[in-house]
């Protein structure tokens, strides 16, 4: 059998793309995040200083030549109602200051442009963010430029960022987490009828060949109408040679009868005892020929029908006994007793008889050929708890000491019988017909005498 | 005996140093000395020695290896020492909430956190440097005397219109802080002015009828205590209540419609030597367990969030930078000019 090599795993990979595409989103997520709460920090920030320039701006006036500005209380506390920052504020006309802390630095063309503008810059040790304000001022004839600035540290919002970014990647870890959990799922989910494809083809036994019906996702769909037409094929190939199997069987005993037929009338006409013996010797060989042949075509059934057993219960005793019926004449011929012993009321199976009977048979047979003239043979039905047991036990040369695996393979045979004619097919057909009721066939030695002692095993009705 | 001569010259050569580096004027100063000092602790502060001197011992009796220079100045002379000259203290202590909130802003203070500061409410801290430890009403002082056969008024409205129904009594006879001089005096004021239009009538008023300007509160109580004035306005409660007990005639009263509650505060400057020790004494000074012991000590009403909820009308001056509004050159300049203009009249 050819060993398949798993090369990557379908689900590890599916899984593992899922958790890149996560690992992705996530860290998108978290940096959208930070940079929006950023941004909006930035923005209050930013709208809070331009309120408070504005409030103070409002408050400037001139007033005889002079300019005053009345700093409005809320314009600076409001500054320290977010958080608890440092403050600073100056007051410009044409750049000289009028008011305020007069080092604070103002933002580059804050007064050519006549809007607002924002800068960052560091002062007395801290980061600020410093907002100007310009407005036009006529003090008596003249138009000055008043800048408002008005400057904030961004302690607060470096504390406020930093948890933004705390909360912004534990949002990200958390997101990614759930996708990872959430992908596990998907993945096996995905993989599920895939799975179940695997278990219900693994499921069949090695003679089903029959078109597997499992419904499949579309994906599947082309791999198992090919598994389907191929087993399909195998199927069809399989029979043919059964059939041809059986159809050369029958063509071959055919003929052998006539042989034989024809060399019966001859022994009786022949008086020379050497053309006798030689006469019986084709009759001999005619008479195992055709026996052989039987048993090719028994395997070829037993084989047709294990894949479609017609089940029925059964008393194995009865049939037991129906089979020792139908050898004796053969055990007779060899003083051979066969006794049947067991219960008769249970021991039921529910099986295919013709193919339970053919078992046997074939069982027998093996012991009748195997025993010496003038013994025993027993056949024993037992019960188990959940199996009913049948030993057929004979007298004969035993099993030997040579390898017993291959004895139930086809066409082998036990090393001690070379000089018996056989087919070797006999034991093959017993273990196929037990496999496909589900039970199972043991060879071990007698324990009683020498002799073997062949049990079958079936699971009980 | 040669030890304690060395030591005493010693203590004498540091005072003259201290002394005579000083740029700003220093009113008391005095060291507090210890057997065996291991370090000592600077203390620059508007307390006077006399309401204070109490407190540092018992600092000193749980840290007896400490000494303690304490030095007193004004507020405005506070804050030219730790703002102009960075002179060397441990602690600044100070009344002036504006000014030690304009020192924290400025980058002049050290920043210190504990349990004991973690302790204290939101509105008795700001950035982690200026942590205030008592809280202290601005109320009216009187003398019963002057006001008998008077109803007593319960608000400023009131107030002003006893002070305009009887000039008589009244002239010459009220006063209240000189806002040019007195730090405290000028944040009252400005406080005033927030919350309502009545300061200016109430300035009219007084100035109508001739009021006398303060530098400070125990002065403007030393006077009604004697009979000189009638009433005092806006004078610190905590040490008018100190008086109380000696004199029957003495009242305090608390306005109704709102009382300013001023906060002591205290910082350690960035030019602190020994930021352990100045790191301790805030501990000292805030912790909820040495509230009683200050009240105690000093007479001036320790942080208590309970009387801020139980008194409908205590307004405590909120840390932060509105007070840095104040201390705007032009701010000033223009509110004390309408003050003048409404107090002095010609």
């Amino acid at each position: 059998m050819t060993v398949v090599h798993a090369r990557g795993s379908l689900r590890r990979r599916l899984l593992l793309q899922l958790l890149l595409v996560a690992a992705i989103l996530s860290f998108a997520l978290y940096f959208t995040v930070r940079v929006l709460a950023q941004q909006a920090a930035e923005t209050t920030q930013d709208n809070i200083l331009i309120a408070s320039a504005t409030a103070i701006s409002e408050a400037a006036r001139a007033e005889r030549g002079q300019i005053l500005v009345d700093v409005p209380y809320s314009a600076l506390s409001m500054l320290g109602s977010i958080a608890e920052e440092r403050v600073f504020y100056r007051v410009t006309a044409n750049d000289l200051t009028v008011t305020g802390y007069d080092d604070l630095p103002a933002p580059a063309r804050a007064a050519e442009t006549g809007k607002p503008v924002f800068a960052t810059a560091i002062y007395r040790d801290d980061e600020v963010r410093i907002a100007a304000l310009p407005r036009r001022l006529t003090v008596g004839d003249e138009t000055v430029i008043l800048t408002v600035l008005v400057a904030q540290t961004r302690l607060g919002l470096a504390a406020v960022s930093l948890q933004i970014s705390i909360a912004a990647a534990a949002a990200g870890i958390g997101f990614f987490l759930l996708s990872g959990a959430l992908s596990w799922f998907a993945t096996n989910n995905a993989m599920r009828p895939l799975n179940r494809l695997a278990k219900s083809v693994e499921r069949r036994g090695p003679q089903d060949l029959s078109p597997v019906a499992t419904s499949a996702p579309t994906e599947l769909v082309p791999l198992l109408q090919s598994l389907n037409t191929f087993m399909a094929r195998l199927s069809a190939s399989l029979a043919r040679t059964e059939d041809f199997i059986a159809e050369a069987a029958h063509h071959v005993r055919t003929p052998l009868a006539t042989v034989r037929t024809q060399s019966e009338i001859a022994l009786r006409s022949v008086r020379k005892p050497e053309n006798k013996q030689i006469l019986r010797e084709v009759i001999r060989a005619a008479d195992e020929s055709s026996r052989s042949a039987g048993q090719l075509l028994d395997h070829a059934m037993v084989a047709l029908r294990s894949d479609n057993l017609e089940k029925e219960q059964l008393n194995m005793k009865d049939l037991a006994q129906d089979v020792i019926r139908s050898i004796s004449p053969t055990a007779d011929l060899k003083d051979i007793r066969i006794t049947c012993s067991g219960s008769d009321t249970t021991s039921a199976v529910e099986g295919d008889p013709i193919l339970l009977q053919n078992a046997l048979r074939n069982l027998l047979d093996n012991a009748v050929k195997y025993s010496p003239e003038d013994s025993r043979i027993k056949v024993e039905i037992s019960e188990g708890a959940s199996t009913v047991r049948i030993d057929v036990l004979d007298e004969g040369r035993g099993l030997g000491d040579g390898d017993r695996s291959h004895l139930t393979e086809r066409f082998g045979r036990g090393d001690n019988v070379r000089d018996i004619i056989g087919s070797g097919l006999g034991l093959t057909i017993v273990e196929e017909v037990v496999s496909a009721h589900g039970g199972s066939l043991a060879l071990t030695d007698n324990p009683e005498r020498r002799g073997t002692c062949a049990s079958l095993t079936l699971p009980s009705a | 005996m040669r030890v304690s001569y060395i030591a005493l010259g010693l203590i004498g050569w540091i005072w003259v140093q201290m002394t005579s580096a000083h740029g700003f004027v220093a009113e008391e100063e005095r060291l507090f000395e210890v057997d065996r000092p291991a370090a000592t602790l600077n203390i620059l502060s508007t307390a006077d020695l006399s309401v204070f001197a109490p407190l540092v011992e018992a600092f000193q009796a749980r840290n007896p290896t400490v000494e303690v220079h304490y030095v007193t100045a004004s507020s405005s002379e506070l804050m030219k020492a730790l703002y102009e000259e960075d002179a060397e203290f441990d602690i600044a202590i100070s009344s002036a909430m504006d000014l030690q909130t304009k020192l924290v802003n400025d980058g002049f203070a050290e920043r210190y956190v504990s349990t004991e500061t973690a302790s204290l409410p939101d509105w008795a801290k700001w950035r982690d440097r200026l942590y205030a430890f008592t809280q202290e009403p601005a109320v009216l002082v009187y003398s019963k005397i002057a006001f008998e056969g008077l109803p007593q008024p319960t608000n400023r409205d009131e107030l002003i219109a006893l002070l305009r129904e009887n000039p008589d009594r009244f002239q010459g006879r009220v006063g209240t802080y000189d806002i040019r001089e007195s730090g405290a005096g000028y944040l009252f004021a400005t406080q005033d002015s927030r919350q309502s239009e009545s300061l200016w009538r109430m300035a009219e008023v007084m100035g109508r009828l001739d009021a006398r300007l303060y530098c400070c509160s125990s002065r403007m109580i030393r006077d009604v205590v004697e009979g000189r004035l009638a009433l005092a306005y806006n004078v610190l409660g905590s040490y008018a209540a100190a008086h109380l007990a000696d004199n029957m005639d003495l009242g305090i009263l608390q306005f109704s419609d709102f009382t300013t509650v001023m906060l002591r505060t205290v910082l350690i400057p960035k030019t602190a030597g020994n930021l352990d020790l100045a790191g301790q004494f805030v501990d000292f000074l805030v912790s909820e367990d040495n509230r009683d012991l200050i009240e105690d000590l000093t007479g001036l009403p320790a942080i208590d969030p309970g009387v801020l909820q139980r008194e409908a009308a205590f307004r405590p001056i909120r840390l932060g930078p509105g007070l840095l509004v104040y201390l705007d050159q032009l701010k000033r300049r223009t509110f004390i000019r309408a003050w003048l203009n409404a107090m002095v009249q010609p």
